[in-house]
């Protein structure tokens, strides 16, 4: 299958589950490594250092380490106080508990506040796995797109965390990043450009698009292959910004391809799926498929099997496919 | 900007600012009474003695900044501000208006001087700590000021900044509790008890001092001394009486969140206006632009 001939995309990426994987966290932790020379950038923490991956941070820059306790409220507004000083604050924690537990600090004292504050939330979606549902953050894309003034930022893997988080660092305002716990295999290498609400072609194609954002892009990629095998040329699209969306890249893939098929370690509503499906329903109607969590909980389990289970696979993709194109499976 | 020195001078300014809030929410006929006009003298003290700041630059750098928590009494902020200067006082009318800089609740980027925007309750010391913080970090020696009513310390996010406060020793941290002793549903005491917060304060270790809010001397006395705290941040705690200065509103937990009706508001302008006739020598001589709003002042 062809990739795309987008600057520096892992050509040599083995479109097989099971490669060289790397948990995307990692690619926030080194930015912030490389980012920590500029006094302003802080980093606050809620009691999760070792697994959002700030502790590096923490030993080589402590002077520019905040460790809040377990209080995510004040985690927020204490950074919206920082930013009031001048600092740009990035603040971690489980994607759970920030947005999910501090959404009205979140709302007024840095969205309509307007203060430089990046918020990081971390184990998102379903592959936080064992913990189970209290931890699996399925609605924070959906509360935080819905917030004036935030942007929204899901990378594929750590290549483009890496790159995101400098990109959010270099960008004034108030910005919303979430990434997975688990290891996700590398699509994008040092060479692949980032640039903040512009999605990526990964594979042209027109008998339908498949949009992801996350690490699910790579099931997307394997769908695509799995299609291909049925004689069908499927575009992917890798959508790491939801908002602001990318709707010359959207109305491009909904022209050309008539179908879609989003998907995302998210609840359907609210999230990539609907973004898109609101976009396009006032532009250009188009058939669209959600993928993703359908308002439920989710449960503890191995995140590979979570991800069957709940239907986030690249099987479930390709079978959705399948359907969108009338070819009985 | 010029300050009031005399204590007279202070008290003056203090009931132009309430007549002025009068005024405001008499129009307005919607918004807060109690909380501001107990207020008044703290934010008179404030503005015009204690704050390093400038009305004709905002941003300046080196200003103290002053945090307002419990946003909803902003009519008191609003009409300190138009007196000291930051916008022209015929705007104070405009209060919860259509296309106005005076929103219900403050918010900061619509108008000059206000360092936050409040409204939710029990976030704003948490933002004033993290100022403190930064500027410690940075090593410059702005105050951060940041005034809570008491009723808001109800909240969890409140006592999450009291502990991140005092452990990281935000001396340059000093928190100034409205104490009325209200909160819309009735007494604080009665709602979720606060007492003995003074104790509660010091068990979370920071220093504590406890006064007369509307004893202007008292208030000046500890406001300049504030600066000079030590080791740990700083929790004033204002015995203030709500809907100071109006007979009828006064230690009256009703007034906390209602305006008053037309013929209310009339009296109260009148019992607001006698006391500052009473106050007033040749105030109006000396300071041509701090006259209250309203019509009928002579």
């Amino acid at each position: 299958m062809e990739l795309n001939k987008l600057k520096g995309l892992n050509n040599k990426l083995s479109l097989n589950f099971h490669r060289e994987r790397i948990p995307t966290r990692n690619g926030y932790g080194d930015a912030l490594v490389k980012l920590g020379r500029n006094k302003k950038i802080m980093v606050c923490c809620a009691d999760l250092k070792e697994s959002t991956r700030v502790q590096n941070f923490a030993e080589k820059f402590p002077q520019q380490y905040v460790e809040m306790g377990v209080a995510e409220q004040n985690l927020v507004t204490v950074a919206s106080g920082l930013s009031a000083a001048g600092k740009i604050p990035f603040v971690s924690s489980y994607a759970m508990f920030c947005p999910g537990r501090c959404w009205e600090q979140i709302r007024t004292t840095i969205c309509y506040n307007d203060r430089n504050v990046k918020i990081i939330g971390a184990h998102a979606g379903i592959s936080v796995g064992p913990d189970g549902a209290t931890h699996q953050a399925l609605e924070d894309i959906a509360i935080m797109r819905a917030l004036p003034n935030m942007i929204v930022v899901v990378p594929a893997d750590y290549e483009q965390t890496k790159k995101a988080t400098q990109a959010l660092a270099h960008f004034s305002g108030p910005a919303y990043m979430r990434f997975a716990r688990e290891k996700t295999e590398q699509m994008t290498t040092e060479k692949t450009s980032f640039t903040i609400g512009k999605a990526q072609v990964l594979k042209q194609g027109n008998d339908i698009a498949l949009i992801g954002a996350g690490p699910v892009v790579y099931g997307c990629l394997v769908a695509a292959k799995m299609l291909q095998e049925q004689g069908f040329n499927a575009m992917v699209i890798n959508c790491h910004t939801i908002k602001p969306l990318d709707h010359q890249t959207i109305l491009m893939a909904a022209k050309r391809c008539k179908k879609i098929v989003t998907v995302e370690e998210a609840q359907i509503t609210g999230g990539l799926g609907g973004a898109i499906a609101e976009f396009l329903s006032e532009v250009y109607p188009t058939k669209i498929k959600r993928v993703g969590m359908k308002d439920r909980f989710g449960e503890s389990g191995d995140p590979d099997e979570l991800l069957k289970i709940f239907g986030f696979s690249a099987e479930h993709v390709y079978k959705e496919a399948l359907k969108m194109l009338g070819k009985k499976i | 900007m010029k300050k009031l020195t005399k204590l007279s001078d202070l008290r003056m300014m203090a009931e132009i600012i309430r007549e002025d809030i009068i005024a405001m929410l008499g129009e307005a006929k919607s918004g807060h009474s109690g909380g501001p006009l107990g207020m008044a003298d703290i934010f008179t003290a404030l503005y015009f003695n204690v704050l390093k700041h400038n009305p004709q630059k905002p941003k300046w750098e080196g200003r103290d900044r002053l945090v307002l928590s419990n946003g909803h009494i902003c009519p008191v902020q609003y009409a300190t501000l138009a007196n000291a200067g930051y916008f022209p006082k015929k705007e104070l009318l405009t209060l919860r208006k259509l296309g106005t800089r005076l929103q219900g609740h403050p918010h900061r980027t619509s108008l000059p001087g206000l360092e936050t925007t409040s409204g939710p309750l029990g976030s704003g010391l948490a933002q004033a700590s993290g100022m403190a913080y930064a500027f410690r970090l940075d090593q410059k020696k702005n105050t951060v000021f940041c005034l809570c009513s008491d009723g808001e310390q109800n909240e969890g996010n409140h006592w999450e900044a009291v502990m991140f406060a005092a452990k990281n020793k935000l001396s340059n941290l000093v928190a100034i509790t409205d104490r009325n002793y209200i909160q819309i549903d009735g007494n604080t005491e009665q709602i979720m008890p606060l007492d003995p917060l003074d104790k509660k304060y010091e068990a979370f270790n920071w220093n504590v001092k406890v006064i007369d809010g509307n004893d202007m001397a008292a208030i000046i006395k500890t406001l300049s001394q504030a600066r000079n705290n030590r080791g740990k941040p700083l929790m004033i705690i204002a015995n203030t009486i709500p809907g100071k200065g109006v007979d009828f509103m006064e230690n009256d937990y009703h007034w906390h969140g209602k305006p008053p009706q037309p013929e209310e508001a009339e009296q109260a302008l009148a019992e607001i206006h006698a006391q500052e006739v009473n106050e007033r020598g040749d105030w109006y001589d000396k300071h041509i632009k701090l006259k209250p709003i309203h019509n009928g002042t002579k």
